[in-house]
């Protein structure tokens, strides 16, 4: 914490003129909202996750909210988070609205949190026990629910401030366990929704389990219940999420995860992997909503031959500003890392991209390839980009770049020399940049969805 | 073909343009009348595809004197797409990409575009599709080039072929061709020659901007402009072309020039 004491040494370097005490009180403020775990009593000894829980509680209150003067948090100021004073959700009824979000793909295994609540009656589980588990926590059978606690919170950088923060607050777990060899031929669909109408706050986790040579696709979704109108300002809440995947050797998880909260919400999300050898992981995420938003994305690479695959897309406007935060670390010979990032910023939104790529010395013959590309579509949008190779291997293929630019004059005067209006060339234009993401989505009414949320937006 | 007496479709007077701030154009005069087809030639930098590109209305060429009449209307008081709305097309000489578009879509809203303009019903994808197959013919293209993206991952030739198809949609007035030749083998250009051909009628004009005289063994042009220095230095019929791809640009330039003292 050495941040913090030279926040104290220094209070005039202070550019939010929050002091590092006042950040601590925030962060404790959050903490206070913890909810009780929503496990039945007749479960089985749950000893172990009470103490993780309490761990984390405990380590929370040495910790504060992040300044801009930690490089992790240099274009990300948490004031506006700061300066919110939130709720624990009231129990509501659910929005009819919900069902427009249901997946007709994934008509066979789905599960919803509305306001962190599992809903049983909105979920979709198998009725009689299969080999592949999906629930939430007090569903698990309590054989499994021992086993867990070899993953639950288990994941390299879970001391991060806000994992912590999850950590010692959540109040359920959505679990995905597929089993050795199990291919699930239809995507698995976690949807957590927002309909608090107070300021509230809510720790969403997922924990998902792909066994050696297992198959699934996954689709993680953060949606604002409240407002059916896209352009409507919306509640202000947060959802501080964690989600953590594990794929054993040779599984294979293709996993796409939208955050779509409302234009006043805030969202802290880290969605960490662990591959080991042979396994391939893709990662499709899209960050449309919340005010503030940031997704940190990890990837830790466990075993020698691994593929990863991500793609992103934010697309904001407006006063947003959405950060995402991405690491992987390559530790064995022969891995694969594919990154193409992609951001829309209008208006005086602000994107922030932040790629780390580690190549050790032990990750010899890794090929490592990250693209960061920006559109800004008005004269006030603004992009950081920084892309952070650390490669100390001698025999590797690393490539990265940026690019940050306007709609190109020359392709918008070709569509207009057609007929085309300047106004719909330049929508056709960003679709086709946004599409360059979207289409690498396999799901075609999810895909469809977002290219309609596209299009509305331009 | 000349037909005495036809229509007027453009008529430059005295048009001077420039680029970024450098006089690109410099004083150019020309009238195409309705069924001709105009070849202009000229060295490297001597102003043709910039002429091309303030015919469609490219932002970045600024015009700075003289008029453009295009069927009796003033052509530089209309955007891009109203110029090619009222029957003005330009065939890219670098036609775009545009990744994650289909070339079906695109045709599609460049043609309802134009029916829009001309006050007639908009076509269904439906509706569509029959009037673009009947046109791929003429370019001979396969119907797999309407799935893919608008010119993404097409050879040099697929793409010019491209831009002939949607010629052939939007049946423009006034054609122009901008190096619609350069890099073509000899199969594409002939395909792309035919296609210009079938499309050449009575009622409409084509300008074709061309380096090379080759083109014009497969498109007979009625008239041949040398182009030099940004404006037009000399007008022949098809013999001046052959006598260009003998002799080079130099001997134009110097009975021009004798020309000038002469006066």
């Amino acid at each position: 914490m050495s941040i913090q004491v030279s926040a104290d040494l220094i209070p005039s370097a202070n550019p939010s003129g929050t002091s590092s005490s006042h950040r601590q009180t925030a962060l404790m403020a959050l903490l206070s909202h913890r909810s009780p775990l929503d496990l039945p009593s007749i479960a089985s000894d749950v000893t172990w996750l009470h103490e993780v829980r309490d761990r984390a509680a405990a380590r929370v209150q040495e910790l504060a909210i992040p300044s801009t003067r930690e490089e992790e948090w240099r274009f990300t100021d948490l004031s506006p988070l700061m300066q919110t004073v939130f709720h624990v959700p009231k129990p509501t009824t659910q929005p009819a609205y919900i069902s427009l979000l249901n997946l007709p793909e994934a008509s066979e295994h789905r599960l919803v949190f509305v306001n962190g609540v599992y809903k049983p009656h909105l979920s979709i589980v198998p009725d009689l026990p299969t080999e592949l588990f999906i629930g939430n926590l007090s569903q698990l059978p309590s054989e499994r629910l021992a086993h867990v606690q070899n993953y639950l919170t288990q994941q390299p950088g879970a001391e991060e401030v806000f994992t912590t923060l999850n950590t010692a607050s959540f109040a359920d777990v959505a679990i995905v366990w597929i089993p050795k060899n199990l291919v699930v031929e239809t995507p698995l669909h976690l949807l957590f929704v927002s309909t608090a109408e107070a300021t509230s706050i809510a720790h969403p986790r997922g924990l998902v389990i792909a066994e050696t040579g297992s198959c699934a696709t996954l689709v993680e979704e953060y949606w604002d219940g409240q407002a059916e109108d896209p352009d409507s300002q919306g509640n202000v809440y947060f959802t501080n999420a964690v989600t953590e995947i594990w794929l054993d050797a040779n599984a294979q998880v293709t996993h796409t995860r939208i955050q779509a909260e409302s234009k006043a919400a805030f969202h802290i999300g880290k969605t960490a992997v662990s591959q080991a050898r042979d396994s391939r992981y893709t990662c499709n995420a899209i960050s449309f909503g919340a005010k503030l938003s940031r997704h940190n994305l990890e990837i830790y690479q466990t075993g020698e031959q691994t593929e990863t695959t991500l793609n992103g897309l934010t697309l904001i406007g407006g006063e947003q500003l959405a950060d995402t935060h991405s690491a992987i670390a390559l530790t064995k010979p022969h891995s694969t890392t594919r990154q193409l990032h992609k951001c829309i910023v209008d208006d005086r939104a602000h994107a922030v991209f932040n790629g780390k790529v580690f190549v050790p010395k032990a990750a010899q013959l890794t090929d490592a390839g990250q693209l960061n590309r920006n559109l800004l579509l008005s004269p006030k949008a603004r992009v950081d980009t920084k892309p952070q190779l650390e490669i100390v291997a001698d025999n590797v293929k690393c490539t990265h770049g940026a690019t940050v630019g306007q709609l190109d004059t020359d392709e918008v005067f070709y569509l207009q020399s057609r007929g085309i209006d300047a106004a719909s060339a330049r929508n056709l234009l960003i679709y086709a940049f946004a599409y360059e993401i979207l289409g690498k989505i396999a799901i075609d009414s999810l895909q469809q969805k977002l290219s309609q949320l596209v299009t509305s937006r331009t | 073909m000349i037909i005495e007496n036809s229509d007027v479709v453009l008529s430059v007077c005295d048009l001077t343009a420039e680029v970024d701030g450098i006089p690109i154009l410099n004083g150019l005069n020309l009238e195409v009348r309705a069924g001709e087809i105009h070849a202009i030639m000229g060295p490297n930098g001597s102003g043709k595809s910039t002429f091309s590109k303030v015919l469609a209305g490219h932002p970045d060429y600024q015009v700075t004197g003289g008029e453009i009449v295009f069927q009796g209307q003033n052509l530089l008081e209309l955007e891009p797409e109203e110029r090619a709305r009222s029957g003005i097309f330009l065939a890219f000489q670098y036609p775009l990409e545009i990744p994650g578009v289909s070339n079906l879509d695109f045709l599609r809203v460049a043609y309802n575009s134009r029916r829009r303009h001309h006050g007639l019903e908009e076509l269904d994808a439906f509706d569509f599709d029959e009037v673009v197959r009947e046109k791929l013919e003429i370019v001979k293209m396969d119907d797999r080039f309407l799935g893919r993206s608008v010119n993404e991952g097409f050879s040099g030739g697929e793409k010019k072929r491209n831009e002939i198809l949607q010629m052939a949609l939007l049946e423009p007035k006034l054609a122009i061709l901008d190096e619609t030749d350069s890099g073509l083998d000899i199969d594409a250009l002939k395909i792309v020659a035919n296609g210009v051909n079938h499309l050449s009628n009575p009622d409409n004009s084509i300008i074709l901007i061309t380096h090379y005289q080759r083109l014009l063994n497969y498109i007979v042009p009625d008239y041949v402009h040398v182009m030099e220095g940004g404006r037009i230095l000399t007008t022949g019929d098809k013999k001046l072309a052959l006598e260009l791809e003998e002799r080079g640009y130099d001997w134009v330039r110097q009975e021009d020039a004798t020309e000038v003292v002469a006066r």
